[in-house]
């Protein structure tokens, strides 16, 4: 890292010029590849890819305090937001292939493609000189440097930025806030209700008296079947579809003992 | 490297984000794509304060990141608003505004 920083000044330094391809690459390759993958999963990792790679082109750049800024607030927290998000959303949310809007993609395609170029021509026409900052600014004292202007030339920016992260957050709060539309249940109802739907003792817990010890296996029965109530409902529906997890009660299995799965005797159905 | 190469660079990035905003309908994919755009624009700001010699440039695209990291906060707190309501992340499904 001090290398890559030390020689971001120096333009004629094969090392930097190699290294910039290289990220080039690599960053235009992701972004390619995360508006192409279609879990949401691999997007964010994709995101992180070209975050990374371009926190090293800053430090080439000679702004050490925006590479290590982009790694710890962009890498680290934004993009950890973005996974908890989808945790709490579903990781298995990935977006539907069909077209929505007829044409979409193609027009979409046409318009990105007129932006590219209108951008190449504004680059091409713009006079962009070589790299003028000086190594003082790049090295040492560039947090000096960018605190000085923070707290002089930009202090009300700055202060304006302050009240946008307080209303940030008090808007995050108002909008996760859920009202309770119900009042919470007191113990006694709880035990009334717990009376009252039959069931007294726990439900049985996964695995017990099972052949195997996963949470999405169901109890196995004394009589041989297996006990639906004993795997939580929220694994049943993510459960693939293929083979059933839950027999009904008229069948009955015997476990062979070669395998250690579970064959439906000949009476029963089957069950693959 | 010169400036213009990264320029170059934050523009290709900047147009790929563009096109994920517009093609994915994956509403977390959405934000993540503008963030990427974001990225893109940070990255030309750095390149230009780098050619003019002086801090301005880095100090905007710092301003930039803050405010990113508002933006995020509040999208996706909508995002998960949307979510409980509806059930569903796609875009497509927010649209009872739709005339």
């Amino acid at each position: 890292m001090t290398h890559v920083l030390a020689a971001g000044t120096n333009t004629d330094s094969i090392a930097v010029e190699s290294v910039f391809w290289i990220l080039a690459v690599l960053s235009v390759l992701a972004a390619l590849a995360m508006i192409l993958v279609p879990r949401a999963v691999h997007c964010a990792l994709m995101l992180a890819v070209v975050m990374l790679c371009l926190a090293t082109m800053y430090a080439m750049q000679g702004a050490p305090f925006l590479a290590f800024v982009q790694i710890i607030v962009y890498t680290g927290a934004v993009l950890m937001l973005f996974l908890f998000v989808l945790m709490l959303i579903g990781i298995s949310s990935s977006d539907s292939i069909v077209e929505t809007i007829k044409g979409q993609r193609l027009a979409a395609g046409l318009v990105s493609i007129g932006l590219l170029i209108l951008l190449i021509l504004g680059i091409g026409h713009a006079a962009i000189g070589p790299d003028t900052l000086s190594k003082t600014a790049a090295g040492t004292d560039n947090l000096s440097g960018i605190a000085t202007l923070i707290f002089t030339t930009y202090v009300f920016p700055f202060e304006v930025t302050g009240a946008l992260l307080i209303t940030a957050a008090v808007g995050a709060m108002v909008l996760a806030h859920r009202e309770r539309a119900t009042p919470r249940p007191t113990q006694r109802e709880l035990a009334a209700r717990r009376v009252a739907s039959g069931h007294l003792a726990p439900d049985p817990p996964p695995g017990v008296y099972a052949l195997h010890d996963s949470a999405d296996r169901p109890a196995l029965l004394p009589d041989g079947t297996t006990s639906e109530l004993s795997v939580s409902s929220a694994l049943s529906p993510r459960d693939p579809a293929g083979e059933p997890r839950f027999v009904p009660a008229d069948e009955t299995l015997e476990i062979t003992a070669e395998s250690g799965e579970w064959e439906p005797a000949p009476s029963g159905r089957a069950d693959s | 490297m010169t400036p213009v190469h990264y320029v170059a660079l934050s523009v290709i990035l900047f147009v790929i984000g563009g096109v994920g905003v517009l093609v994915r309908r994956n509403a977390i994919v959405v934000f993540m794509c503008i963030e990427l755009m974001l990225n893109a624009c940070n990255l030309a700001f750095v390149a230009f304060a780098s050619m003019h010699g002086n801090l301005d440039g880095q100090v905007i695209a710092f301003f930039v990141m803050v405010v990113a990291a508002a933006e995020v906060v509040v999208g996706l707190a909508i995002l998960m608003a949307i979510y409980r309501a509806r059930r569903s992340a796609s875009v497509d499904d927010a649209n009872l505004l739709k005339w």
